[in-house]
């Protein structure tokens, strides 16, 4: 097939050759037009790219090397202390072992998410429904969240009540001590995340082509092996995404805690721990250093992962 | 692609050094005092934290009365809920209102960067009390329009039925009084407000009454707080008390401010350490739930110097012009009238700032147990927040305490002993980089 064309455009061209002259090359002005067009379209999008994105990471980067209190129009440049001081001071780092409870709530947050959205992909009643119900949660603001939960985990609140409905009466403060409230934080974190993680594979498991589950039924695969070798590689880079996103989120937690706790009983986050800098101590060069460092942290673990699980492409026949 | 990467830095480094280049130009200048009422003239806009106030209208009848003297000057008032944060990133611009509330966050030193000064502090401590807190080489640049002093509020009846009638004057006095509370009543005898965490940086304001040290600022610039019998080290370890003996709510994580007046007002809750100010509150919310306003009571820190009680009197925000005002006369003419006229300070029952007026009615059990006002000398103030900065302390923010109480109810690991000596080791290290 592919070598007809060609030919055709010979012949095409031998009678015509000597009578139409060779397309000239556009005039240099249309030229310039055509290569500038496609930027005019970008202007308002990498203006707001710039601005919003690119200045102030520029900016953060530039007050990381400067002792700025925040405020004041006098700043020194101090060079690479406040790096120096972010990598001796060992008690800045300790905050990463809380990332732990969020980190181990995404493997619970990722499999319940992968549990339901394989569910409900399949013909199940009232499916629509609770694709609703699951979303929900992701669609209310985080600091809604962060005060209804507050209440729900009141000694006495509704987290209480509901035990006692089932006869469990506890004298539990959730929020008292450091194990239990970082396991109700990252609790919370899973209820309101969950629902993002569901769509995402929700819409990975739909694109799968239906036609395959038929031929694995005909094949006599039951739900288990249709899931194990159609829908799992079938969304493998999805998922491979949402753990990028849930390692990522799970360093630089803020909200939940931050509303919630404030990062009182051994609940604080590395980025609570920047925004005290910043706004508690008045150190901005510190704070944006310390902003810095975990943005190079997170690039590092991203690269990391991409290196172990490369994107491969999928191929399903 | 990479070249790419290279261009949009460029250009963010580009626009990155126009950005940074801002500069307080006019210095020192000075908000001068009108001459004649009638002449002043300009829209001003004054930033305040009173949310409350601004919604309820009150605000505006303090500007409708302030009219009558100033009729040419129009006042526009703007409530700032989180203040500290907005303000301070509203002062990177010249665009801060024409009045404002200095906050935390100015050090000393740029006040005159920042403000017009109010005049010299000469002339104005003949009248005003708190000037040294905002004086900058001699000049004032900022002025509360009312005084607090710290103080625990105490549910009378409840205290009663314990069977307390006279103030604790020991720590340990008081301690037993909070057991009597716990073991005669059902109410929680001391609550902290952990949760919110500002209400626990109230015992900051231990520091002073003590030891009837009007010098107690200057210790902490040059001392250990956390010291065997300094003042902050004796409010720390009764906070510690209160909440090891099981003295306090049950679980502090979830505790809620605003619920905590009524709560109080119905004697559900004994005691909690605050200031002058809460009084007011505390009382509405009394009214609100039909209790007697008079059951809240007011009473200071548990110590004696001399057999008599000790109480700091110090600034709430001070009020300042902004250097960039157009209107520094009309700014200045508010500043004088809601300090001197407005009655604000009596609205608030408050202490007036002007030296030769009376104390408020609620602190009439203060007169009449003999209580020693004392006013700090705030002239190592700016030292004292730069080593608590440095130090990262943060003896003016919830933290610390937080992790106090964490520790005194077996949450955190770690000893009160371990905690004081962590804190004053930071202390002490930063008094000395800051101390040059």
């Amino acid at each position: 097939m592919t070598d007809t064309t060609p030919k055709a455009a010979v012949r095409a061209g031998a009678g015509a050759a000597h009578l139409a002259p060779v397309p000239a090359r556009a005039p240099r002005r249309a030229r310039l037009w055509r290569g500038v067009t496609p930027w005019l379209f970008l202007i308002a999008p990498l203006a707001l790219l710039i601005i919003f994105t690119y200045a102030p990471i520029a900016n953060m980067v530039a007050y990381s090397f400067t002792d700025w209190d925040g405020v004041s129009p006098e700043l020194n440049y101090t060079g690479a202390e406040n790096y120096a001081e972010i990598f001796t001071r060992e008690d800045l780092f300790r905050v990463f072992f809380v990332s732990g409870y969020y980190l181990a709530a995404s493997v619970v947050q990722i499999a319940a998410a992968l549990y339901f959205a394989t569910i409900l992909s399949f013909n199940v009643r009232f499916r629509n429904f609770f694709k609703g119900v699951l979303f929900f949660p992701y669609l209310i603001n985080g600091v809604a969240i962060g005060f209804v939960f507050l209440y729900f985990f009141q000694d006495g609140g509704t987290l209480d009540s509901i035990l006692s409905l089932f006869g469990v009466t506890t004298d539990h403060a959730w929020l008292g001590t450091s194990t239990s409230a970082n396991v109700s934080l990252a609790g919370v974190s899973v209820w309101r995340y969950m629902g993002l993680n569901f769509v995402l594979f929700l819409g990975a498991i739909q694109s799968i082509p239906g036609e395959l589950y038929e031929a694995a039924e005909l094949d006599g695969a039951n739900r288990w092996h249709q899931f194990r070798y159609i829908i799992a590689p079938g969304i493998k880079p999805v998922l491979s995404l949402t753990v990028i996103l849930s390692i990522s989120g799970s360093l630089s937690v803020f909200e939940i805690p931050y509303i919630m706790t404030g990062g009182a009983t051994g609940t604080e986050t590395f980025v609570i721990q920047t925004v005290n800098l910043a706004f508690r101590f008045n150190k901005t060069g510190l704070a944006s250093a310390a902003a810095v460092v975990l943005l190079l942290i997170i690039l590092a673990v991203t690269w990391v992962q991409r290196r172990l699980v490369p994107d491969d492409k999928v191929d399903l026949v | 692609m990479y070249r790419r990467t290279v261009l949009a830095i460029a250009a963010g480094a580009l626009l990155l050094s126009a950005c940074t280049g801002t500069g307080g130009s006019s210095k020192g200048a000075d908000a001068e005092a009108p001459d004649d009422p009638a002449q002043v003239s300009g829209t001003i806009k004054v930033l305040t934290v009173r949310t409350d106030l601004v919604q309820d209208g009150t605000m505006d009848r303090y500007a409708a009365e302030f009219n009558k003297t100033y009729p040419k000057v129009e006042v526009e008032f703007e409530a700032l809920t989180n203040y500290e944060a907005e303000v301070k990133i509203r002062m990177n611009t010249e665009n801060y209102g024409d009045v404002l509330l200095i906050p935390a966050v100015i050090k000393k030193s740029d006040y005159p960067k920042f403000f017009a000064s109010l005049g010299t502090q000469e002339e104005r401590s003949k009248k005003y009390r708190f000037t040294d807190y905002t004086t900058v080489d001699g000049k004032v640049y900022g002025q509360s329009p009312v005084g607090v002093a710290p103080g625990f509020l105490y549910n009378k009846k409840v205290w009663r039925q314990a069977g307390i009638t006279d103030w604790p004057t020991t720590p340990a006095e008081f301690l037993t009084a909070l057991k009597a509370i716990k073991s005669k009543t059902d109410a929680v005898p001391y609550y902290t407000n952990f949760a919110a965490g500002w209400p626990l940086t109230s015992w900051t304001y231990v520091n002073g009454s003590v030891h009837c040290d009007a010098e107690a600022t200057t210790k902490l610039a040059e001392g250990d707080p956390w010291a065997q019998d300094a003042d902050l080290r004796v409010g720390d370890t009764l906070l510690h008390d209160i909440v090891k003996q099981g003295l306090a709510e049950k679980d502090p994580a979830t505790t809620n401010w605003e619920e905590s007046k009524p709560r109080m007002a119905k004697g559900e809750i004994a005691t909690q350490w605050l200031g002058t100010w809460a009084i007011v509150q505390f009382q509405d919310a009394a009214k609100k739930a039909g209790e007697n306003p008079d059951d809240i009571g007011f009473m200071p820190f548990p110590a004696q110097a001399d057999g008599t009680f000790c109480a700091v009197v110090a600034p709430d925000y001070n009020q300042a012009v902004n250097v960039h005002s157009k209107h520094k006369e009309a700014a200045r003419a508010w500043i004088d009238w809601f300090t001197d006229k407005s009655g604000y300070d009596k609205d608030n029952l408050a202490i007036s700032p002007l030296q030769d007026a009376p104390l408020p009615e609620v602190l009439k059990p203060y007169e009449d147990a003999g209580v020693k006002l004392i006013d700090l000398d705030d002239a190592k103030g700016a030292q004292v927040k730069l080593i608590d900065n440095e130090s990262e302390a943060g003896i003016y923010a919830p933290e610390y305490r937080q992790k106090l109480v964490d520790v005194a109810r077996g949450a955190t690991e770690g000893s009160l002993d371990d905690l004081f000596a962590d804190l004053s080791k930071r202390w002490t290290e930063a008094q000395k980089s800051v101390g040059s």
